[in-house]
């Protein structure tokens, strides 16, 4: 096990030069070169985050206190969480021209995908904070806490990302399948509604959505002013960790087959 | 030393399943009972070696499992049955043009093929100037790479290649690219690599070209592994073959034309 892991990192050494001009091309492709090109992916998520205010504060939050902070705090996560998990699921297709030609690690597809991802999140964050402060809530240390939340959805996405990707290789209308999963997920991650309302069980049951509990401890932390308790962190890592264990398994029992089927 | 050694190495791939179809197309099959994996097998049997310094030349028609076999030497399949030993760095040329990318300018592909074949930043930047000039391609630095003609596109994927002096080459289909000139320079260039030592594998069409070359020739056909050894020998095999074959097709037109309403029989390939 240990051997496997320093293995891992040797390679992950080799490969960093790779990695590097990867992440180099996604970002190109992504932004196109234009100043507009990254400035539209921050605008697009705050456009969102201000027609959701505008009409759901009439609908839900009327009464509740930092209501914009509570949306963006669940959008902020959702999108990055789709953000990461589209981008990863083509992430083998797209490079099939490659994966058949040259033998090379095709994590790294995947992860220098995320890269782009995690920096656009990265700088919806900022502007975060910014309406934090805006509304009224000063910075504390306790924010310092959301390094956890971040680091565990990360890794996450990148697990997502693995099995939509495998996914993707072998059934090519699982596109259309994950789009309708998402916006199911959009609705069940409580993202502009509280869960207040509904019964301790079915309250419960909100826990089951990944999503749920990164957005819940995100909120806890910044408007509800405590560090959520173990059960929290645990479901956060434990989350984390079944994603990546069940893409990094099909990844390597798939391997050798991918090509088969692109 | 050996440096590849291939023992009754077989290839498989998995057609007629879910690869045409999508995942609810699978779900009812598998319902229905009527779903099926076959698999089909693209190299039978393959057994050879190769001592450091030679040249491989692979022959065969279309379909025989050439570019499967430099598929699994070059470690991007794996053999179904059979064992394998590979040693040393591979440089490995399937299909030129492909894996760049069309919006990214000819520099960036330049560094971010260099990546994919294994070399450092340092190395790249130490030889990128001679790449670029060995492909002929000094005014095209900044173009995007979809600009290139088809020629230009694989000049820079043999010069990426090339200039590295790999142990390990493998060639598919790679030295009929560009213009004469370029040809002749492109030889000169491999057997430079050659001369210093890598071991290299070469798919061509063009007999003449592995007469000149190889110092041994693997012959396939429908994946079955006809000859290995000799280049003379087995080039002039082959070139019966291939003859007795065109004078069968001739002969089978002929036949075709005599007796215009045909008997059904298909005995195409």
């Amino acid at each position: 096990m240990l051997d496997a892991v320093r293995n891992q990192i040797t390679q992950l050494k080799r490969h960093k030069f790779l990695f590097e001009e990867l992440v180099k091309r996604d970002f190109k492709k992504k932004y196109k070169r234009t100043a507009l090109g990254m400035i539209w992916s921050l605008i697009s998520p705050l456009m969102q985050l201000l027609i959701m205010s505008i009409v759901f504060t009439n609908f839900f939050g009327r009464e509740k206190p930092h209501y914009t902070i509570y949306l963006f705090a669940g959008n902020l996560t959702y999108s990055f969480f789709k953000d990461s998990t589209y981008g990863g699921m083509s992430s083998l297709m797209a490079n099939a021209g490659i994966i058949t030609k040259i033998n090379l690690p095709k994590y790294m597809f995947l992860l220098s995908k995320n890269v782009a991802s995690l920096i656009n999140f990265g700088l919806t964050l900022v502007i975060f904070f910014i309406f934090t402060a805006v509304d009224g809530i000063a910075f504390h240390p306790r924010f310092l806490m959301l390094v956890y939340p971040v680091v565990t959805l990360i890794l996450f996405n990148i697990g997502c990302g693995f099995i939509l990707s495998a996914l993707f290789v072998i059934f090519k209308d699982i596109q259309y399948l994950y789009d309708i999963f998402t916006l199911m997920l959009m609705y069940l991650s409580a993202i502009f509604y509280y869960t207040d309302d509904y019964s301790e069980t079915v309250q419960k049951l909100f826990y089951l959505n990944p999503l749920y509990v990164y957005i819940t401890y995100i909120r806890n932390i910044v408007i509800d002013g405590y560090i959520p308790a173990w059960p929290a962190h645990l479901l956060c890592l434990v989350y984390a960790l079944g994603a990546l264990g069940i893409g990094a398994l099909i990844y390597k029992k798939y391997n050798y087959k991918f090509l088969y089927y692109m | 030393m050996k440096k590849i050694e291939l023992n009754d190495v077989s290839v498989s791939y998995i057609v007629g399943d879910f690869s045409n179809v999508g995942l609810k197309d699978v779900i009812i099959q598998k319902l229905k009972g009527t779903y099926t994996a076959k698999e089909f097998t693209a190299v039978k049997h393959v057994s050879f070696s190769l001592e450091e310094g030679e040249l491989l030349g692979i022959v065969g028609s279309n379909g025989a499992g050439k570019s499967t076999l430099l598929k699994v030497i070059s470690g991007i399949m794996r053999p179904t049955e059979g064992t394998m030993a590979v040693r040393g760095s591979i440089a490995s040329l399937l299909e030129l043009g492909t894996g760049f990318d069309g919006d990214l300018t000819v520099r960036e592909n330049t560094f971010l093929r260099g990546a994919m074949l294994g070399y450092t930043r340092e190395f790249m930047n130490d030889t990128y100037r001679s790449i670029i000039d060995f492909a002929e391609l000094t005014e095209f630095e900044d173009r995007k790479f979809s600009h290139l003609s088809s020629g230009m596109k694989s000049r820079l994927a043999f010069s990426i290649a090339c200039l590295v002096n790999p142990e390990i080459l493998i060639l598919d289909e790679v030295l009929s690219v560009g213009d004469g000139a370029f040809r002749k320079k492109s030889e000169k260039k491999m057997l430079e690599i050659i001369k210093g030592g890598a071991t290299t594998l070469l798919v061509s069409h063009s007999l003449g070209q592995i007469r000149r070359l190889a110092t041994k020739v693997l012959w396939l056909d429908r994946g079955e592994q006809v000859a290995f050894g000799e280049p003379k020998e087995i080039c002039d095999r082959y070139e019966a073959f291939l003859a007795g074959k065109q004078a069968e097709a001739a002969q089978q037109a002929q036949q075709a034309q005599a007796q215009p309403e045909g008997t059904g029989e298909d005995d195409d390939d």
